[in-house]
């Protein structure tokens, strides 16, 4: 294990600097650099864009290298491929694999989608019907099935994947975990248009789509086992955003209060004082679960941090359309878009509403969420459940 | 606008954590809820060899009285680690009243007159309580002085003083000073309190003499500055409130069967506690901060303060009252003692403020005018 210091790190960070000036240097090729030095996720192993150096002094080489002005790797149109792909690929990846895949998908040169949900198993995602037959010849999978809430999969050049490859098994145990090509013959995108009608998440069809057994991650039938790994991470990205006091949601209700006193009701200030408090509080939980983190005694509040930011967001950007009043009658715009990333505080209060409704929602629902809290921090015992042993084919569907 | 956060410690040190296995070991031992209704049940809820363990022997009264005056010099956060375990003992000791309130008014009056006083008070050899109404808030007027009629010897009355039944001393602010009034020299009439565990009292002054301490100036600062200390404080009486009534109610759906499951494995039961968990679980942020706050002397304190008290007051209560709706029955009986801590929930919530008093002072802080 190395053990590496802020000032180490600083050291590097000065070289990566002197060597690839951001000022005269391509946006990639700095970022290739960067990665290249250890510098792209410090906590990652040497070789693979990190150090082994504690996770805690990411924001050390961050902060300074922002100060510097050089560029960052666009993390918001990355983000499942940062927070999702790359743990899990590091956590059960081949050396081959690792070596391919991590440092095309930090820099962005190659972003990347999951493919887990489908029309019949979105909370029960373990249900899923998508089938990879393995051919004999080449040994190659074979992927059919359709996939549903695919962020990205319009832009993505990579898909983590799972599909099932032993139906005759109880549904856990039958599936297996895929890096897909978005590229490959039979794979088809088409845009789902939602609420705030924008097409932010896609459907995604998958026909006789081929798979080379290389690009499988894990062993067969284990696949579950590598989605609850990427599933963890994908929870701690949504809920571990650091934000300044009255910073999120919040803003631009608390900007309209103070700037617009004609629209002020004493029904609203209460709501207003109200959420002003519940939004200070969750980011001190927020930041009290970060100092235990770097504490190394991590709680388990992460688990409870989505749970939060989705009701708030939910309430917050509710109440901003109420104070508007005439104003919250209207929308900015309805055209069919497809953007490149996910911005929840993005456009106006309309847009923020609608789009809030899917905090609780996406990335497992609260309701599921909330089973997992009573159950795993507080010791609850599960509901009856009849699926756990039953083939997946004999499962009512 | 409000200012940048200052870097704020929200974790429990080492040494907090000591601190409060001894005040926890010392209160399972000694203040079992049995013990605590027993008592309350005879109008005598305090403890006093209790209190004497906890405030010579583990030192709690003194955490926040420098060590040259006696004190453990300890700051607002090892306070606040006593009055989480006291919370979660529903403990009737005086800590609240004499040990943060009082010791905070001598603190701010910074007078020699002050001083021996404090020395007392830092050893738990004497009780001192201010003579104020319970409710009185952080940023709320202060309520009309007693009258001091020449020389010290004050006349008036002052209701819902809480814990003044076990005081050896009252904090009397008259319109020429802040007095120290021996609990001897007052009349004393008891009231039948919602909280059991915290007794209130009307005091009534007819020319009782006593030693002033402060100009009334001087007093009436120390006395808001005191305030907003124990509204912060109290933040972390809550927190013990609420996670005990959680863990107790999560114990007990566990164990407890009916329709041939536990009931703890019904979906609707188990989303309200893992809702109430995340509640504590936020409260604990909330409370922390203001124990930083207040130990930092930070800038943004009265807005930490306010933050948490309108916070944890609610959280408090829901937390006693899911304890007794989720015991059915059993929650709604003498012998179980969730009602203990529903009555200290409410009274809590009324305590130094409610949280509309408290939202009321985040609108100022933050700029946020009523219409």
């Amino acid at each position: 294990m190395t053990t590496t210091t802020a000032d180490h790190l600083l050291a590097r960070v000065r070289d990566l600097l002197a060597a690839h000036p951001p000022a005269g240097t391509d946006r990639t090729a700095f970022l290739r650099a960067r990665f290249d030095a250890g510098l792209a996720w410090v906590h990652y192993p040497e070789g693979l864009g990190g150090l082994g150096a504690p996770r805690s002094l990411q924001a050390v080489v961050d902060a300074e290298l922002e100060a510097a002005g050089a560029p960052d790797n666009d993390p918001r149109r990355i983000g499942i491929g940062l927070g999702m792909a790359a743990p899990t690929i590091l956590a059960y990846g081949t050396d081959e694999q690792k070596r391919r895949f991590l440092r095309p998908l930090w820099v962005g040169e190659e972003v990347w989608c999951q493919l887990f949900s489908e029309p019949g198993a979105g909370s029960d995602l373990a249900a899923l019907g998508t089938r990879a037959v393995r051919e004999s010849g080449s040994g190659d999978w074979i992927v059919d099935g359709q996939k549903v809430w695919t962020s990205s999969a319009h832009t993505a050049r990579w898909a983590i994947l799972i599909a099932r490859t032993d139906p005759g098994l109880p549904k856990h145990r039958g599936i297996t975990y895929f890096l897909c090509d978005m590229h490959a013959p039979g794979v088809e995108v088409r845009p789902l248009r939602q609420i705030t009608g924008e097409a932010e998440f896609n459907e995604v069809f998958l026909t006789g789509v081929r798979i080379p057994d290389s690009h499988r991650l894990g062993a067969v039938g284990e696949g579950w086992a590598v989605a609850r790994t990427t599933l963890m991470n994908e929870r701690v990205s949504i809920g571990g955003m650091r934000i300044p006091r009255e910073g999120g949601m919040i803003a631009p209700v608390a900007a309209a209060w103070r700037d617009r006193p004609e629209l002020r009701t004493h029904a609203l200030h209460q709501r207003l004082l109200e959420l002003w408090v519940e939004a200070e509080v969750a980011r001190l939980t927020g930041e009290r679960l970060r100092q235990q983190l770097v504490a190394g005694q991590p709680g388990p509040e992460g688990s409870g941090m989505k749970l939060t930011f989705a009701r708030l967001n939910q309430e917050i950007s509710g109440l901003e359309v109420e104070l508007l009043a005439e104003e919250g009658l209207l929308y900015d715009d309805w055209t069919m878009r497809r953007p490149d990333g996910v911005d929840f505080t993005g456009r106006e209060a309309g847009y923020r509403y609608l789009r809030a409704k899917g905090n609780s929602i996406e990335g497992g629902t609260s309701e599921i969420l909330l089973n997992i809290v009573a159950e795993r921090v507080l010791g609850l015992p599960p509901e009856p459940r009849d699926d756990k042993d039953l083939a997946w084919k004999d499962l009512s569907r | 606008m409000t200012t940048a956060a200052a870097p704020t410690d929200l974790l429990y040190s080492q040494a907090e954590e000591e601190l409060r296995s001894a005040v926890r070991a010392l209160l399972a031992d000694r203040c079992d809820a049995k013990g605590v209704l027993d008592r309350a049940e005879t109008g005598r809820p305090h403890d006093p060899a209790l209190w004497h363990t906890l405030a010579a022997r583990i030192g709690a009264a003194g955490l926040l009285v420098p060590e040259k005056l006696g004190g453990q010099g300890a700051s607002h956060r090892e306070a606040a680690v006593v009055l989480e375990e006291l919370g979660r003992a529903v403990a009737p000791v005086p800590y609240l009243t004499s040990s943060v309130l009082a010791t905070e008014i001598l603190l701010g009056c910074d007078t020699a007159e002050a001083a021996p006083l404090l020395r007392e008070l830092a050893s738990g050899s004497t009780v001192c309580v201010p003579a104020v109404p319970l409710t009185l808030a952080p940023g709320a007027p202060l309520p009309a002085p007693v009258q001091d009629f020449g020389g010290g010897v004050l006349t008036g009355t002052v209701t819902s003083v809480a814990d003044a039944v076990a005081a050896d001393v009252l904090l009397v602010l008259a319109d020429t000073g802040l007095y120290a009034v021996p609990a001897t020299a007052v009349r004393l009439t008891p009231r039948i309190p919602l909280d059991l565990t915290r007794p209130l009292a009307t005091i009534t002054l007819e020319a009782a003499a006593g030693t002033r301490l402060a100009d009334a100036g001087t007093a009436r600062a120390a006395i808001a500055g005191a305030l907003l200390s124990g509204a912060g404080l109290l933040a972390s009486e809550q927190l013990g409130l609420a996670e005990w009534c959680l863990t107790e109610t999560v114990g007990h759906v566990r164990g407890r069967h009916q329709f041939n499951r536990p009931v703890g494995s019904f979906q609707a039961l188990k989303h309200r506690l893992a809702r109430l968990w995340l509640d504590v679980a936020s409260a604990r942020a909330a409370a922390r901060a203001a124990a930083d706050a207040l130990a930092a002397e930070a800038p943004d304190a009265p807005l930490t303060v306010a933050v948490a008290q309108a916070y944890c007051s609610g959280v408090a209560v829901r937390a006693a009252e899911e304890c007794v709706q989720l015991h059915g029955g059993i929650g709604m009986t003498w012998e179980h003692p969730a009602h203990l801590y529903l009555k200290r929930a409410k009274a809590d919530s009324l305590a130094l403020g409610t949280a509309g008093h408290h939202r009321g002072l985040v609108a100022d802080f933050a700029e946020l005018p009523a219409p």
